[in-house]
């Protein structure tokens, strides 16, 4: 599609934009919920952001994902540990007080790849998750917030070192 | 003054059951009470039942991480298939709940026990090869995942009882009980540490990025999925790995020794909650 | 086949809370295996839950998300007894979906 931003203003957008048939196979999940075929084809239309998830610096991510620059917020909050007790699971909780969030994106900047995950908040969705990550390193933790169409960030850095008895 | 140490000499002598051995003959119970009042001495904030949770009763910012992977947790996987291995007959026809009190379910407090007909301390690992054994089919490697999902599932039956750990009136029980302390406070490996170096004499300190578990309770949470591992592991796993840890040569699992070990940091932890099967590190 | 998925959505109030947990391996391609070769990446991509013929929440996930993914978020609405539907589909055209009753 080679848009500069992939705007995640909701799904029904990149349906539109992904064509006809990809919006025929989406809406044949819905109705038939049930079917396993129909529900495959259903996280299957959702555009991946294959572009965002290459990149590798907080600007380049930033800019694949939403095409603007974020202000920082105490509207976003971030919770992540001080010392992750283990790189490869990092539980990161990020909640939004901003009215009319669309979307909320977690950026890792010393990872290979900078985009960690990224979620569709969609109306009537309360706009905050809470997943679970790998952290190659100690890094700073980037919550990118998608509000009204604007754009806000908080920042932590979360400590990672190697287990102490696992070498 | 030499009187009186003779006097008091000669009461000492006079009490014990067996007068030559009496300054020798190891006290479970005294130590009990001397082992637990060191851990709550040192960590006076610390509930009693909360050493079973190890590293997450020491600091708060692990134990947050804990509580939020605790919700849903990714053990969980495991504890279906001990649910199904456990429930799966033999090719006898026979299931595991032949072979355990209660049918298997909320029993896993009372082990290790000392057997005194075969005069050795039987653990739960061995107790399900020997289960296995008796009904023809082949053991399970002691560090595996299979039997690491077979403890897991008996543990989460007994969530919440407290460890029920006897010693008989043996001298073969005491002996196992005392080579595993023995063997608990014995330096070994190019490293030179002790199980106690870490668990006892650094417990709640960091050893790089992770807390030390106090000793007390430390096998409450077993079997424990490990971050580290990604998956879990049983007590057999976790007392080879932290041998080879020290760089010492590890036993071979479920080595009469390890056995003592079990037993000894079991009756240790006596009254503590199980709190198995848990996820660390 | 048992589902990779499992979820324990709990209605409250006016809202629906949504934990999931997903069996999946989340390799991310930079883990050598025993014999010191890459084992190549094997990762979710989305992740989509839906209520009501409605998408209430779509995940986008790359290689940093750790193994077994856990999920939580909520969303206005939902009782007990309604239908939440979750899917998922990976890098490797793998997928999985799941009906759970909200309870």
């Amino acid at each position: 599609m080679g848009e500069a931003g992939e705007m995640m203003a909701g799904t029904t957008r990149r349906w539109l934009l992904k064509g006809a048939l990809a919006t025929s196979c989406a809406l044949l999940g819905l109705v038939g919920s049930a079917a396993r075929f129909g529900a495959r084809a259903a996280a299957d239309a959702v555009h991946w952001m294959e572009d965002a998830f290459k990149q590798k610096s907080e600007a380049d991510a930033v800019k694949a994902l939403y095409g603007k620059t974020a202000e920082a917020s105490d509207k976003v909050k971030l919770e992540a540990p001080e010392i992750a007790e283990n790189g490869a699971v990092v539980p990161i909780s990020v909640t939004s007080a901003l009215p009319k969030t669309t979307s909320i994106a977690i950026l890792v900047l010393e990872n290979p790849f900078t985009l960690a995950a990224a979620y569709t908040i969609a109306d009537g969705t309360l706009p905050a998750v809470s997943n679970r990550l790998k952290m190659a390193k100690t890094s700073k933790v980037v919550a990118l917030v998608e509000a009204d169409g604007k754009l806000f960030s908080a920042t932590k850095e979360v400590k990672v070192t190697v287990g102490g008895c696992g070498g | 003054m030499g009187g009186r140490i003779l006097v008091a000499l000669t009461a000492l002598a006079l009490t014990a059951a067996t007068p030559v051995r009496a300054v020798e003959r190891v006290d479970p119970q005294a130590e009990f009470k001397a082992f637990r009042g060191y851990f709550q001495q040192h960590f006076p904030k610390v509930p009693l039942e909360d050493f079973a949770n190890g590293p997450y009763a020491m600091d708060q910012d692990m134990r947050k991480q804990w509580e939020d992977i605790e919700q849903f947790p990714p053990y969980e996987f495991a504890l279906e298939d001990g649910k199904q291995l456990f429930a799966t007959p033999f090719k006898n026809g026979k299931t595991y709940a032949d072979c355990f009190p209660n049918g298997g379910v909320g029993i896993r407090q009372t082990y290790p026990y000392f057997d005194t007909k075969a005069g050795e301390v039987v653990t739960l690992e061995l107790a399900l090869n020997r289960c296995r054994a008796a009904n023809g089919e082949k053991p399970l490697s002691y560090v595996g995942p299979e039997m690491a999902a077979l403890t897991a599932t008996m543990a989460y039956t007994s969530r919440g009882k407290p460890f029920d750990i006897k010693i008989p009136d043996d001298p073969r029980a005491l002996a196992a009980y005392e080579d595993g302390e023995k063997y608990f406070y014995t330096r070994r490996g190019q490293l030179n540490f002790s199980c106690a170096s870490c668990h006892v004499q650094s417990a709640g300190e960091r050893i790089r990025a992770e807390v030390l578990a106090p000793a007390l309770g430390i096998l409450a949470a077993m079997p424990i999925y490990r971050s580290e591992w990604g998956s879990m592991g049983t007590i057999s796993r976790r007392f080879t790995s932290c041998n080879s840890q020290v760089r010492a040569t590890p036993l071979e699992p479920q080595d009469a020794l390890y056995r003592d070990v079990e037993y000894f940091l079991s009756y240790m932890s006596n009254g503590l909650p199980i709190a198995g099967p848990g996820a660390r590190p | 086949m048992a589902s990779t998925i499992r979820v324990r959505a709990v209605a409250g109030g006016d809202t629906t809370e949504v934990q999931s947990l997903i069996q999946h391996p989340m390799d991310s391609g930079f883990v050598k295996d025993a014999k010191g070769e890459l084992i190549p990446p094997h990762y979710i991509k989305v992740v989509l839950f839906e209520h009501a013929g409605k998408t209430v929440f779509t995940a986008q996930w790359g290689p940093a998300v750790s193994k077994d993914p856990y999920l939580k978020f909520s969303f206005k609405g939902g009782q007990k007894g309604d239908d939440l539907t979750v899917s998922w589909v990976d890098n490797a055209g793998k997928s999985d979906s799941l009906v759970a009753k909200i309870m």
